[in-house]
């Protein structure tokens, strides 16, 4: 795919927008919310990242990554016009059709926001499907924050509403979000849990605090939804090494709930 | 039943390599026995309880070329070796019915879901006579997990060693009737023939079954941990097992032309799950032992209905540690017991 536009999001962090190189993939191509994909670069390897954009923007796909290692290091370092290669969709959706007329909360951290922000896009464009909209979003410090152009165009929406925090220490002098790691900025908001879902992506441990705060305002493990970042390989459950349990996040996920997250070993 | 001389079947076999086929089978190498392709049938060997590494290479290489890329003139050319390829014809003599198993057990996951092209292609063309294990080690289990030193469960035929040299033929697939048929001469009828009498007797230490319903219960034992004291993370039973299939994906190449290859890899391994963050699913090498045993006996029974162990004893003849998966495994189910109690009597 080609790469149409590069946007630097955070340190390290670069957005890519891709077009289909070939009519016959542009229009055949087809996806759902919450699904990944292998991108890579010919003598270096494939790297797995979600698809970032919404369903519901047509001719392109979008996805976020943090230069780390030898993929996304030379992936990185494309400029706009150089051609990348991608396969999928893989994996499960987030069941966007069962959400109607539900309300919907996001909870994202760090660079976990951008499987989260193809949902949101999705929901975003779809508006008069679901009722009131919540993010919350946060990150160890301000320029982590991923994404911050939209982030303001969320403020400014009235058919949504965005909180910003970022942990302590992380904020500047300007910064006018909250300030406190997720789990305790969500305490605080006291959400209510009633015809409401729940969708929780960030690192582990965000999660792992997360859950407790949503319990407790009385959101039942079905009603949370969260995707799981294994390392993979293939893809298409072959390889090995994303599974937890008899369970392959490649394939029977990303998505999960809470629900079966709790049946499963903790391996995630 | 029929049956076959040695000197006939060694007929076939030089018939095989005459006929550009690769014939693969038993051979010393370094004072150890391999599945090497075979030039002289002389050099295949007989008197061999087990080869040390599994005959799963030939359906599934160490190192799988993918596909290939080529930029010339800032256009890119690749060749994707998944599509219409077919693989090498190959026959591979000696498999014990261990090995037979795990090569089926293989097949049966790489068709899963999403069909593995590659191992298609080089299944179709793979023609497997098996020998009947006659003499066994301490190390063989195959009993404790279904299977028999007679099994024909995978082989295209199936020889059993019996006296005056000969052997019992069995063809347990369409491949194989079609290879003794072209053959017909070399064979003999005789009458019904007890099997059994000549095979080599193989006590059963666990069941399979019992250690997968224990398995569900034992994440969070404790006795993982001890378990895998020993374990030096070296992958080496992995590399040697017939149905350990995990692979790794990587690129060997330049900026204008190389190869996306499929190499092996190891549940053993630290690096297999490490997240880009730092982050470890399986942070220490007992939840790598345990996502071993557990993977073989209760995931892959409960997801494909599969046994991921064939009792071969590989892994435990090249632990350079000394484990041994079948003392393990008898073991597992006593400490599970004994721990369970443990924490009852003293929560």
């Amino acid at each position: 795919m080609r790469i149409e536009k590069v946007t630097e999001e955070a340190p390290g962090v670069k957005t890519f927008r891709l077009n289909f190189t070939n009519d016959s993939d542009r229009e055949h191509f087809v996806f759902r919310a919450g699904q990944f994909g292998e991108y890579s670069i010919f003598g270096e390897g494939e790297s797995t990242f979600c698809i970032a954009s919404s369903p519901t923007r047509k001719d392109y796909i979008e996805c976020t990554f943090r230069e780390a290692g030898r993929v996304t290091s030379a992936l990185a370092r494309k400029e706009e016009g150089e051609i990348i290669g991608f396969r999928g969709p893989y994996g499960n959706i987030f069941p966007l059709d069962g959400w109607k007329d539900k309300n919907l909360l996001f909870i994202a951290g760090g660079i976990a926001l951008p499987p989260m922000r193809c949902v949101i896009w999705n929901a975003l464009d779809m508006r008069d499907w679901f009722k009131d909209i919540t993010v919350l979003y946060g990150a160890r410090t301000v320029a982590d924050l991923v994404y911050k152009y939209e982030l303001d165009e969320w403020g400014n929406r009235s058919d949504m509403k965005l909180i910003t925090t970022v942990d302590p220490g992380g904020e500047t002098p300007d910064w006018k979000g909250k300030i406190g790691f997720v789990p305790t900025v969500l305490d605080q908001m006291a959400p209510a849990s009633s015809n409401t879902v729940a969708i929780v992506c960030g690192p582990p441990v965000m999660i792992k605090f997360t859950f407790p705060v949503l319990e407790k305002f009385g959101f039942k493990p079905e009603t949370i939804y969260t995707t799981l970042e294994n390392r993979m390989k293939c893809g298409v459950g072959k390889c090995g090494r994303c599974n937890v349990g008899s369970v392959y996040v490649c394939k029977d996920g990303p998505v999960f709930t809470y629900e079966q997250l709790q049946s499963l070993p903790p391996e995630y | 039943m029929e049956v076959i001389t040695h000197d006939n079947l060694l007929i076939i076999l030089k018939s095989i390599v005459d006929s550009g086929k690769e014939l693969y089978a038993p051979q010393r190498k370094a004072g150890k026995t391999f599945f090497l392709s075979v030039k002289d049938v002389a050099s295949i060997v007989f008197d061999y309880v087990q080869t040390t590494e599994s005959p799963k290479e030939l359906l599934f290489p160490k190192v799988e070329r993918m596909l290939s890329y080529k930029f010339t003139d800032g256009k890119i050319q690749v060749t994707d070796y998944s599509q219409g390829q077919e693989g090498p014809n190959r026959v591979l003599f000696g498999s014990r019915p261990c090995d037979a198993i795990g090569m089926k057990t293989l097949a049966e996951f790489f068709r899963q879901d999403m069909p593995d092209a590659f191992f298609q292609q080089r299944q179709d063309a793979l023609t497997i006579i098996s020998m009947s294990c006659v003499r066994s080690d301490e190390n063989c289990f195959c009993t404790s997990v279904g299977a028999g030193p007679g099994d024909s469960t995978g082989s295209d035929i199936l020889l059993t060693p019996i006296e005056d040299s000969r052997y019992l033929v069995e063809c347990p697939t369409e491949k194989g009737k079609t290879l003794v048929e072209s053959y017909k001469e070399l064979f003999e009828q005789t009458g019904a023939a007890d099997k059994e009498k000549y095979l080599t007797k193989i006590q059963q230490t666990f069941s399979h079954v019992g250690i997968a319903r224990m398995l569900s219960k034992a994440f969070d034992n404790p006795v993982w941990n001890e378990a895998s004291l020993r374990c030096i993370g070296c992958g080496a039973c992995a590399y040697v097992c017939p149905v350990c299939s995990c692979f790794d994906i990587q690129d060997e190449g330049n900026n204008k032309k190389g190869d996306r290859l499929r190499c092996w890899d190891s549940c053993a391994f630290a690096l297999f799950t490490l997240h880009t963050s730092g982050h470890n699913p399986r942070p220490t090498q007992s939840t790598r032992w345990r996502q071993r045993v557990t993977h073989k006996f209760a995931y892959m029974p409960e997801r494909y209905d599969l046994v991921g162990c064939v009792g071969c004893g590989r892994c435990s003849r090249s632990c350079p540690a000394d484990m041994n998966l079948k003392e393990e495994l008898a073991e597992l189910g006593h400490s599970l017991e004994e721990v369970s109690q443990r924490i009852e009597e003293h929560p």
